[in-house]
């Protein structure tokens, strides 16, 4: 009779290919994260726009020394459309535009990093512990994930604004500020998935050995969280993103001395008939990130994560 | 399924809605007392305004009772219709029935089209998967996915609408307010009037809700395409256009209402920056001024609203989704 608690030589064989096995054809060993990558490459809009994203943080940290004008300089060209001195035009007061979109381009992608990491950094905990413990630890943090949900979101990040900076301010406070909401739904995903996780064997052998909680959650259900986690994360960065430059647009993001894409699109958004380079090239600039963003996490889903292809192979 | 669960079960969701409300008034109270001071404008005069002055404002705000007192009588007045004062001397339970009517007009009407669209769409490209239909109808999605509401407002506004009605000659879409001021006449006078203003914010509200929407209804409906039930019903002889219509449609079109419900409290607020865009006197405006007014009783009546507004939709979706998917179970 067969032993079915321990899996047969060729079952072995067929799912991790070890040295010194006879098959009829070899395989070549994978990592993990090599058939990540691998799946990653294969998504070319997403590989493309990688780079395409890469390129504009390097420009937005290196491009304001390289290029001849300062975001705070002020020329003597008022007003103009743009031109070979000028790509992007320049505005009423003489500033020119490149240099301010590449300034407000460095802080708008940084404060969306900063928002994605503390609100995945938080959210990930949280959804973590909820969905681990269950019951009533989960009910009773999820409802309150439910309560700060039933306000529409934009509506306390202005008030938190007026509250914390005075209606809007440096990048940090509106970073933490925008990080206070966009958590709430990467806790909710993950609670979701440790749910089912946690019920898996695996777990239950680390508790046999005598696992804490605090191993099995970080060391044992954590690292198979990690897909979810990373295509959440990078679609807080475009969600933060836009919410920045909405908030800013309000009058309750980012203010001057500071600069943002938000910042300059409602600037430019005054003069948006008379002087349309203003309101174009910022905006242009913040769908470009956005887009990119967006496109990398596509890629990224379909690599991390092939259960949730849709294509049966 | 017997009918009799689904009324408990509905009555049960109506019952836990009421809770959740409450609690959330408590939030918005605890978060609207520390972020604004009603008397700030006092304060800041110059010369200063005597004390005398201000204990007597406090006292007729109730500012001088303490903060579970305060919120007590702000709760029963709300319950009773009352939002309490307003520092500018707005009747708050008035002006909010008028910009209600004109955000709601905006914010249904946006849902209803984005709704339809995306559906329409996302089965669409999920039926013809990796055909050029799906792979514009995707790249259109995530261009919109990426597009700040107020860029594409402002762009439809600047650059389209006037463009056009100086092409016609005369005003066929309008690009300021929510109606012309002074509008007289009976309803169906004034319908085109405000048909015209509502054409182009309906527009971009609805054009940067749907792309989410049409990317789920995209994946679900290739979820129900690829599951063991629709290829028994082509296995049997079924025609694809009848599994498609009979059996694939009617599953795949369910998961999209609680989509759809979760998303009205961001639509409300992409409702307000589409308002200010077009310098409509609706919800947004009252956001955006009692804010910058500091009327705090104007803002916790904005906060409530929205509040209920969001419960409410997402206690339909859940009725819906329960009417809708004889699987979902009571319990």
């Amino acid at each position: 009779m067969p032993d079915v608690t321990t899996p047969s030589p060729d079952m072995v064989a067929a799912g991790q290919p070890g040295p010194g096995t006879d098959r009829e054809f070899t395989v070549r060993r994978r990592s993990q994260s090599s058939l990540v990558l691998r799946r990653f490459l294969q998504h070319r809009l997403a590989v493309v726009s990688l780079g395409v994203f890469l390129l504009l943080v390097v420009l937005s940290l290196f491009g304001e020394t390289l290029w001849h004008y300062k975001s705070t300089d002020i020329t003597d060209d008022l007003s103009v459309a743009p031109s070979a001195k000028h790509p992007m035009g320049t505005d009423s007061t003489g500033h020119d535009l490149l240099a301010q979109v590449l300034a407000g381009t460095r802080i708008s992608i940084l404060v969306a990093l900063m928002v994605a990491a503390l609100s995945t950094a938080f959210g990930t905990v949280f959804g973590a512990i909820s969905g681990f413990y269950g019951g009533r630890t989960d009910a009773l943090m999820m409802r309150f994930v439910d309560l700060l949900l039933t306000i529409p979101s934009l509506a306390i990040l202005i008030t938190l604004s007026t509250l914390l900076a005075n209606g809007g301010g440096d990048p940090v406070t509106i970073a933490l500020i925008l990080a206070s909401l966009s958590w709430l739904s990467i806790a909710r995903v993950i609670r979701g998935l440790f749910l089912s996780l946690r019920e898996k064997e695996y777990v239950e052998a680390a508790r046999c050995l005598g696992a804490t909680d605090r191993r099995i959650i970080f060391r044992h259900l954590l690292p198979n969280a990690v897909g979810p986690i990373i295509v959440n994360a990078t679609i807080t960065v475009a969600f933060a993103i836009l919410a920045e430059t909405g908030l800013s647009y309000l009058g309750f993001g980012i203010k001057f001395p500071s600069t943002s894409l938000g910042l300059l699109i409602s600037v430019g958004q005054s003069a948006a008939s008379t002087r349309p380079w203003l309101f174009y090239f910022p905006g242009l600039v913040i769908i470009l990130i956005a887009l990119t963003i967006n496109f990398v996490g596509d890629g990224l889903r379909d690599a991390l994560d092939p259960q949730q292809r849709r294509v049966r192979a | 399924m017997e009918g009799g669960s689904l009324y408990a079960y509905a009555l049960r969701r109506v019952l836990i809605s009421l809770p959740l409300l409450l609690f959330s008034s408590m939030i918005v109270y605890a978060l609207v007392h520390f972020a604004g001071d009603p008397l700030r404008d006092l304060k800041g005069r110059n010369p200063p305004v005597p004390e005398a002055v201000l204990d007597a404002r406090r006292s007729a705000l109730g500012l001088d009772k303490s903060l579970p007192e305060q919120y007590w009588n702000w709760l029963t007045g709300i319950v009773s219709g009352d939002f309490g004062p307003s520092i500018k001397g707005i009747d708050i339970g008035q002006d909010l029935q008028v910009r209600l009517g004109v955000t709601l007009r905006m914010v249904v009407l946006a849902m209803l089209i984005a709704v339809v669209v995306a559906m329409l769409v996302g089965v669409l490209s999920a039926v013809k998967q990796y055909s050029p239909i799906d792979y514009t109808a995707t790249l259109l999605g995530f261009l919109a996915l990426s597009m700040p509401v107020f860029w594409l407002a402002a762009l439809l506004k600047e650059f389209l609408a006037i463009r056009l009605n100086q092409a016609v000659g005369k005003t066929i879409v309008y690009t300021v307010g929510d109606r012309t001021p002074n509008l007289e006449g009976s309803f169906f006078d004034k319908l085109p009037n405000i048909a015209g203003h509502l054409v182009l914010p309906t527009i971009a509200l609805a054009a940067v809700s749907y792309a989410a929407w049409s990317r789920y209804q995209r994946s679900s409906m290739l979820d129900v395409l690829n599951s063991d039930f629709i290829r028994l019903a082509r296995a049997k002889g079924l025609s694809k256009r009848r599994v498609l219509v009979r059996h694939a449609l009617r599953c795949a079109l369910i998961p999209i209402t609680t989509v759809v419900a979760l998303d009205v409290g961001a639509i409300l607020g992409g409702a307000v920056i589409t308002e200010r865009v077009f310098a409509w006197h609706g919800m947004g405006e009252m956001l955006l001024t009692s804010v910058n007014d500091q009327d705090v009783n104007r803002l916790l009546a904005w906060l409530m609203v929205s509040a209920v507004i969001v419960v409410l939709f997402n206690l339909i979706a859940d009725l819906l989704y329960a009417f809708l998917d004889p699987r979902i179970r009571y319990a």
